[in-house]
């Protein structure tokens, strides 16, 4: 399952980067933030293969980075599995990163400056304040993070190209039987996808019921007069 | 223990200069008109917005200084903040906002414990804020606050996010907590029946200015300045010249009055409260007459808006409260007589 294992990858890649550009984006000067969300918003709207173009220009095995990388680790970084990975990420990485700065804007601020008076760290107030009160947005980013790496095929299939069994995902692979003329394999595929992205949307629903739940029970003790 | 805060902050438009001491065991009103600045200078002395100039020193420890570069993290100044909507965390329980505010790992059980039951959140521990009524939450917040062990008290008008049929309670309950903390107490609000019940002496921030500190009384009784003169509720005041006969003429009463004592150097307006002013027979000194305009019934009293000889005619200028029983011997009389009586007028100076 080379897709999940890739989509999961990145989804973990993006969560962490798209989090952090987030969160440093959102307290820069107002000019500064326009440019970098039009940089880190643009492979969102860029065509996929010219987002592959990019990638195979910076990490092909004669440019700069994947030079680099050839030389120091004897590690290729285009045609092999974990490419995808670049692809994917970069792909999905907007969708993370709008959707948590979208959280952390209305984020309320004097809570975080309550946080700072009464002494605790910012580390402290961004992971028990901050991300519990963003935790919404944060996972709605990350399943369509995830949703999108899965389903990534052109700059995928520019970067890790389809050899079966080794960079194959399940899109290049649904477009190749298809091509191929193997329409019940490409049929097979797109069945399991579906139920792929099925799963993961139902368990983010239950999650977030589950998260809501208990707060409800305690709920109903209003009117309450002093 | 006392503060002292000399701050300044350059935004354009507005300016804040700001500067007054307060000291241990006594509650400091910060008295001024939204927008005046209040909830920016306490937001300094937190350390959440930096000052331009000036310093603030906290019994002898050394806050913010432009020139000596020190500039404490919010962390390190020990100053509790009560924010006006009190930024609890929404996503933590009573018990878990207290225990947000202790430092010490092996005290915070036991030190959460003593403030909850102190605090009379008792049943309350496992709410979540907004479960909570107006008045829980603000001891809630304070809880939290005395949780960390401040050097200072922060105000910033604690009672505005609350149903007045709370406020008193809450008011009561708060003017407790108070007297019993030991530092220095900034309290911050627009409200002067606050600041009277409340406060021990008071500092009015006008337009980003603080002016004099004064004790409390003095602002109801005789004070200097317009601005503190119509925050602490007086809404007859006119434009005023002093004369060298040592009177002064009321421009837009269109009256030259006697005020009985020596005037101070840059009057420019002078006042009168409502519940000062008395009708009378006829013409003498300090009296002038007026018209009734407009006659708005209260539950226990009357208010009756006048325009004055100063005044165009449709246009009140003096306004007075009357029981409703004085008033109805009253209604009808055209011109209307009445007496500033000269200990009650206000000489105030534009700042």
């Amino acid at each position: 399952m080379n897709s999940l294992r890739i989509a999961t990858i990145s989804t973990a890649l993006i969560f962490f980067l798209g989090i952090a550009a987030a969160y440093y984006v959102a307290k820069l000067p107002r000019l500064v933030k326009g440019v970098l969300d039009v940089v880190l918003t643009l492979p969102l709207v860029l065509p996929p293969t010219v987002v592959g173009y990019f990638l195979l220009r910076l990490l092909g095995p004669k440019r700069t980075i994947g030079l680099w990388f050839l030389n120091v680790f004897g590690l290729r970084l285009t045609m092999v599995w974990y490419s995808a990975i670049f692809a994917s990420a970069v792909v999905a990485f907007p969708l993370m990163y709008r959707t948590a700065r979208g959280a952390f804007e209305s984020f309320d601020i004097t809570l975080a400056q309550a946080g700072r008076t009464l002494g605790r760290s910012n580390t402290w107030i961004f992971w028990r304040v901050m991300m519990p009160c963003c935790k919404q947005g944060i996972i709605a980013g990350t399943v369509l993070s995830f949703a999108r790496a899965l389903g990534e095929y052109g700059a995928t299939a520019m970067i890790a190209g389809y050899t079966p069994g080794k960079t194959a995902t399940i899109s290049t692979t649904v477009y190749q039987l298809w091509r191929t003329g193997d329409d019940e394999g490409a049929m097979a595929w797109v069945l399991i996808n579906l139920a792929i992205s099925a799963a993961v949307l139902l368990c983010v629903n239950m999650l977030e019921k589950k998260d809501r739940r208990p707060r409800r029970r305690a709920a109903p003790v209003s009117g309450e007069v002093e | 223990m006392v503060l002292q805060v000399d701050i300044h902050k350059d935004f354009g438009k507005f300016r804040l200069d700001c500067s007054f001491e307060a000291e241990s065991g006594q509650v400091t009103g910060l008295l001024g008109a939204s927008g005046c600045g209040k909830s920016l200078t306490l937001k300094c002395i937190a350390g959440i917005e930096k000052p331009d100039r000036g310093r603030i020193v906290l019994d002898g420890k050394v806050l913010f200084d432009l020139e000596q570069h020190i500039d404490l993290p919010p962390q390190k100044r020990r100053v509790g903040y009560l924010f006006q909507n009190y930024a609890l965390f929404p996503n933590m329980t009573v018990a878990q906002n207290i225990a947000a505010g202790v430092q010490d790992k092996a005290a915070r059980k036991a030190t959460v414990r003593r403030l909850i039951s102190s605090f009379y959140l008792e049943g309350q521990e496992h709410k979540y804020p907004r479960q909570l009524s107006g008045g829980q939450q603000q001891r809630t917040a304070l809880a939290r606050i005395l949780a960390s062990g401040p050097e200072v008290l922060l105000l910033d008008e604690p009672f505005s996010a609350l149903d007045s049929y709370l406020k008193w309670q809450v008011e009561l309950e708060l003017a407790d907590i108070l007297s019993a903390f030991s530092g220095p107490v900034l309290f911050v609000t627009h409200n002067r029946d606050e600041v009277q019940r409340l406060c021990q002496q008071v500092c009015v921030l006008d337009n980003g200015r603080s002016q004099a500190m004064m004790p409390v009384h003095e602002l109801f009784e005789a004070p200097r300045t317009l601005s503190a003169c119509l925050l602490s509720g007086c809404k007859n005041v006119s434009r005023a010249k002093a004369r060298l006969d040592g009177r002064v003429e009321a421009l837009d009463w269109g009256v030259i009055l006697d005020p009985g004592q020596p005037l101070p150097e840059g009057l420019s307006h002078i006042g009168v409260r409502a519940h000062y002013i008395r009708p009378a027979e006829g013409p003498g000194p300090n009296i002038l007459p007026c018209r009734v305009e407009r006659v708005v019934e209260n539950v226990f009293s009357t208010v009756v808006m006048l325009s004055t000889p100063g005044g165009n005619q449709g246009f009140s200028r003096l306004r007075i409260e009357l029981e409703k029983a004085r008033w109805a011997a009253l209604a009808g009389r055209e011109p209307l007589w009445l007496e500033l009586p000269s200990n009650d007028i206000l000489l105030l100076t534009g700042d």
